[in-house]
């Protein structure tokens, strides 16, 4: 399973922050994601593209987590030289992340 | 209190008009408002300024308001954008006249000018995001401009005007002014401050909350994309917010597709930082209460830090570029022999930075995880930047040579150099902005 079959992203800038809401599609995979979709599993999956920190923020109303990933857009909107200057896609680029085994969803 | 309706009209500059015609048509709207100003937009349009003393506004504004102006005026919708961008005073002289000639007669437009701090930061030398200080850059400098709170876009409506053009102010803040004037909030009333920077952030990218960005073939699906619609928000005097669009338009409005938007471009969701408000969303649940009607509710706010951000552009070089494209069996392989012949080659010009990337293979996110099949066609993307003009045109000229100079079947060459613009920000004390509203009319029929 990758994360695309339980949840759908968006990432937005600001500056050179890149911000990545991970959403369950249905809400009682939350408490997966919690578990699955760690800072340190989000920092390790897209570490070629993330220079500086990753910070998890969650919201349970939502069912959702926001990830911020600083100095992530090699300059921001302006001055970035990559193909991706907003850093649009990482959404998409996350959604390929693997998540747990089928045993986790118990209940779900 | 009956809620106040709210169109979104655009969500960037170069936005779709239709869908905003529509909703000005038929969306029965006290307000339509256009959210035009990219964090990189105001620096092309103050180098536009430079050179026109007259230009520097948002290039769509004339087409927008041709489109709208005539529909809002029948309806008694007032509009309010920030397309001003640059040249707010501009903006709006040439609405007026526009109005005059659309026979809109006796129509006040208003200006919303002071977020260009350059002045204040020439002599104040604030500290930069990026680890510099102002005086750094001085001397490359284009703009800055502080974003601006709803205090003069509420200023502008009490006033009597139906269009209100701006400059930088803070996006969600367009869409809070209206509701400050009509429901009387007061400008600590942070709950209700928090509440209404909600209903501005969902509506200020348009077309995203009806389910633009959103389609995943599968997964998301959004029925009649071609035809999405803009949204409507309803919001009432406590700060009730309520989204919704036209019937017979495409797109949907779904919990899911407003989650994404609450979300978007937000770092802590418990401190949205405002000029006006820190915006609390961390409670905030999605309810769908009808077909492409939801409601938003757990949304409050806290006191505002003092501080205001302020965008400053400035020269960086120049960026050169060039592309060429690959096919058919081993076409990876020979775009990875130019590579590296490119490379070589770019060596000597001691590039400030640079990159080559294979589109198709890596550009977007680096080599892949675990093997892929070969795609049939690639395209090799050489990029760098120099404080040298010509340097930085010679990425483009490399990347031409390898037709003759190059492995086989190289296609498409493309090339091109431009003069690069560079963002950075700092964090200044409220008081040092001071805006001021000025008053236009076009002339009576």
């Amino acid at each position: 399973m990758i994360l695309r079959d339980i949840a759908h992203c968006r990432s937005g800038d600001k500056g050179n922050t890149l911000n990545i809401a991970v959403i369950a599609r249905d809400p009682d995979d939350y408490d997966l994601l919690c578990r699955e979709v760690t800072q340190e599993r989000v920092a390790e999956f897209l570490r070629d593209k993330v220079k500086g920190r990753v910070t998890r923020y969650e919201v349970p109303t939502l069912g959702a987590l926001n990830f911020v990933l600083e100095d992530a857009l090699s300059g921001g909107v302006v001055g970035s030289l990559t193909l991706d200057t907003h850093g649009k896609s990482m959404s998409s680029a996350l959604l390929g992340l693997p998540i747990g085994s089928s045993t986790d969803r118990d209940g779900g | 209190m009956t809620a106040i309706r709210i169109g979104a009209g655009a969500g960037f500059s170069g936005d779709r008009i239709g869908p905003a015609v529509d909703l000005a048509r038929r969306g029965e709207l006290d307000f339509l408002i256009f959210e035009c100003l990219a964090e990189r937009t105001i620096a092309q349009a103050q180098l536009n300024r430079l050179s026109d003393s007259e230009g520097g506004f948002d290039p769509h504004l004339e087409a927008r308001m041709r489109a709208v102006l005539p529909i809002c005026q029948a309806n008694g919708t007032r509009i309010i954008s920030n397309m001003g961008a640059a040249n707010p005073l501009a903006a709006a002289r040439h609405v007026a006249r526009l109005a005059t000639e659309l026979g809109v007669g006796g129509l006040c437009v208003a200006a919303v000018t002071g977020d260009d701090v350059l002045a204040y930061c020439r002599s104040a030398l604030p500290d930069l995001d990026n680890g510099l200080n102002f005086a750094d850059i001085a001397p490359r400098v284009i703009s800055a401009n502080a974003y601006i709170g709803a205090g003069p876009v509420v200023r502008a409506l009490e006033n009597g005007a139906d269009v209100v053009l701006t400059g930088r102010v803070a996006d969600p803040a367009l869409f809070l002014a209206p509701l400050i004037h009509r429901f009387g909030w007061r400008m600590d009333d942070w709950d209700r401050l928090g509440k209404g920077t909600l209903a501005g952030h969902l509506l200020e990218c348009a077309g995203q909350i009806c389910g633009g960005y959103f389609a995943d073939p599968g997964f998301n699906d959004v029925p009649d994309l071609a035809n999405l619609g803009f949204p409507i928000g309803l919001i009432d005097a406590e700060g009730g917010v309520e989204i919704t669009k036209l019937p017979g338009t495409g797109g949907a409005i779904r919990p899911a597709t407003v989650k994404e938007q609450i979300l978007y471009e937000i770092l802590d969701p418990a401190r949205y930082l405002q000029p006006d408000v820190i915006a609390d969303f961390s409670n905030v649940a999605v309810e769908q209460i009808g077909p492409d009607h939801v409601r938003v509710t757990g949304a409050t706010g806290h006191p505002r830090t003092g501080k205001v951000k302020a965008t400053i552009s400035y020269h960086d070089g120049y960026i050169g570029e060039g592309q060429i494209s690959y096919a058919g069996p081993g076409a990876v392989a020979r775009a990875e022999l130019a590579r590296s012949v490119i490379r070589q080659r770019l060596e000597p010009l001691g590039l400030r930075e640079g990159r080559v990337d294979l589109i198709g293979v890596d550009a977007l996110h680096g080599p892949l995880p675990g093997a892929a099949a070969a795609p049939n066609e690639v395209r090799l993307r050489a990029i760098g930047r120099s404080d040298d003009k010509d340097a930085a045109s010679m990425i483009g000229q490399e990347v031409e040579a390898l037709y003759t100079n190059g492995p086989a079947g190289g296609g498409g060459a493309w090339k091109s150099v431009r003069a690069a613009v560079s963002l950075c920000s700092a964090l200044l004390d409220e008081r040092v902005v001071d805006p001021d509203v000025t008053f236009y009319e076009a002339q009576p029929t």
